[in-house]
């Protein structure tokens, strides 16, 4: 390897001196500007190492001087947020949800509170518009399950509904009454038109004449004579068109031999008190909330 | 030595690449070895359970965490939408980890408990029947596939090969013996006595509401416990992990 440092004849460059084979190296250096610039990155991640935490050791990466962690930096952010929005939760904690709905800061903070909760919380079973589907309610309506009022919401929000791990839960059981062989499949046919008829569509009305007595014997103690159903049991109201499990005669029958019924989760493991009461208000403003119950 | 030498012998080259390569390693990765504090303490997490493992089999096999992740980042956005932030321990009896760091779907790490079987059952037979907008595909097929509990405790065996955390076995020679019987019983929530004394916080049920003990039930099983062993009550978050 030649050392001579010579200038190139085509370029003008001046060679770095290397020759492999004949073929010489021209020595480019690197524009100064980018030399001094990586120069003061390796600086500048010499503080950092110090600074922050960098180089692991035996029992433990090195901490930084700063302190700073991401937990901490986390725990901080969320600490910020929550004290600048702790007058207004406070309130909401301790206030009844009437009263709540009565003040218009609250009410609006409630509101929008509620839809961030009900974004991540609910839209996977009730739909991004709360539309439901089949098996779901539909929020938008004024047709309840279990109530509509801001504090029957709140109790199904707080408790679920069949959910196993609260005993305070809403619960009720529709019996299977084709497979547990409570009807016969003909008893059930006549049932099932009979309960059409309640909803003004039409049915084979001999059959809807049988099953009138087959409904009073079995079907009217949750859903009451008329078939109006009743919130105590979460039993749906079979007069109006409005149908969880579908509407036509073979849809009724299906929920009749072998019933689905819907489990909603309670939430108090996930959001605290406030959060629940902001979703009973947001969910209660959709449309079909009812006034709540004067004392 | 001339660097010459060093360049114009490849053995020579090659045993010095190797040796540069090799210190840049062992200065990496030995202090990990050292790191006792990687996984912080806490109360209740366990070893999964019989049917929770085959859901979880079924999970990697389907290639859930192409789109999946769990792992919870301590970043508010993430704790505001997941929950709080995961924890190694909470990843202890995962071999191979799911923790993943792409998601087209959200993570999975503590959708334990938020829906109902009955969802998870839709759902996965077809996202769209609960989800309109949902990409995912479905999974329908699950509820036909069977799982055969016999010699099931080969899987939980199989496992123990796999754990170096210094406690010993991930599961003892009872568990072992009862796999066949833990996984019945979860799927039906008959008999799970013995079930829940092994694998507290157990979920037992009949997951899909059919008869049978089938890979949908193992999955549905996996999800719901995701996330939900550990007791936050008494964890006490250390900031310099």
């Amino acid at each position: 390897m030649a050392t001579h440092i010579e200038k190139d004849d085509v370029s003008g460059t001046a060679t770095t001196g290397h020759t492999w084979d004949g073929i010489k190296e021209l020595n480019t250096p690197l524009p100064k500007w980018w030399l001094y610039t990586f120069y003061a990155c390796v600086i500048w991640a010499i503080g950092y190492t110090i600074l922050y935490p960098a180089w692991p050791l035996p029992g433990g990466a090195t901490q930084g001087v700063l302190g700073w962690s991401s937990r901490g930096q986390l725990e901080q952010q969320m600490a910020a947020v929550a004290a600048s929005q702790k007058e207004t939760v406070d309130k909401i904690a301790a206030m009844s949800l009437p009263d709540i709905m009565k003040d218009p800061k609250l009410l609006a903070y409630a509101q929008a509170g509620g839809a961030a909760a009900f974004k991540v919380n609910c839209v996977q079973c009730h739909g991004a518009g709360a539309a439901g589907g089949k098996g779901y309610p539909n929020l938008n309506d004024d047709d309840w399950l279990w109530g509509g009022t801001p504090d029957a919401i709140y109790t199904t929000l707080k408790h679920g509904i069949r959910y196993t791990d609260d005993p305070e839960t809403r619960d009720s059981q529709m019996p299977s009454f084709g497979v547990d062989g409570i009807l016969t499949p003909e008893q059930i046919d006549q049932v099932a038109n009979y309960v059409m008829t309640l909803s003004g569509e039409t049915a084979d009305a001999g059959k809807a004449e049988a099953g009138k007595q087959i409904f009073a014997e079995n079907c009217a103690a949750c859903h009451a004579d008329d078939g109006k159903g009743n919130r105590d049991f979460g039993a749906p109201n079979l007069t109006d068109k409005l149908w969880l499990y579908g509407g036509t005669i073979d849809d009724v029958k299906a929920q009749l031999n072998k019933p689905s019924m819907g489990v909603m989760p309670g939430w108090t493991k996930r959001l605290d008190d406030a959060e629940i009461k902001e979703l009973a208000i947001y969910v209660h403003s959709l449309g079909g909330g009812e006034a709540p119950a004067t004392q | 030595m001339k660097h010459e030498t060093l360049e114009k012998n490849a053995t020579l080259l090659l045993i010095f690449s190797l040796l540069v390569v090799t210190i840049g390693g062992l200065v990496q990765i030995v202090p990990l070895f050292f790191l006792q504090n990687t996984i912080e303490k806490v109360e209740g997490m366990r070893p999964y359970s019989p049917l929770e493992m085959a859901g979880r089999n079924v999970y990697i096999r389907e290639g859930c965490y192409v789109c999946h992740s769990q792992m919870i980042r301590p970043f508010r956005d993430e704790v505001e939408r997941y929950g709080h932030y995961s924890l190694a321990a909470e990843s202890q009896y995962d071999h191979p980890f799911q923790w993943g760091s792409k998601r087209t779907g959200p993570d999975l790490a503590r959708v334990g408990g938020k829906y109902s079987d009955e969802w998870h059952r839709q759902h996965l037979a077809n996202p769209r029947n609960v989800v309109p907008e949902s990409i995912m595909p479905g999974y329908a097929y699950l509820s036909g596939k069977v799982i055969e509990p016999k010699g099931f405790g080969a899987n939980l065996k199989a496992m123990n090969l796999t754990v170096n955390n210094g406690n010993g076995a991930m599961y003892s020679q009872e568990a072992i013996d009862n796999a066949e019987a833990d996984l019945v019983a979860q799927a039906t929530g008959e008999n799970a006595e013995g079930l829940m004394q092994r694998y507290p916080k157990a979920v037992a049920r009949n997951f899909d509401g059919d008869g049978q003990v089938t890979e949908m039930d193992a999955v549905i099983a996996y999800l719901q416990v995701l996330g939900t062993l550990v007791d936050f009550s008494t964890f006490k978050a250390d900031m310099s992990r």
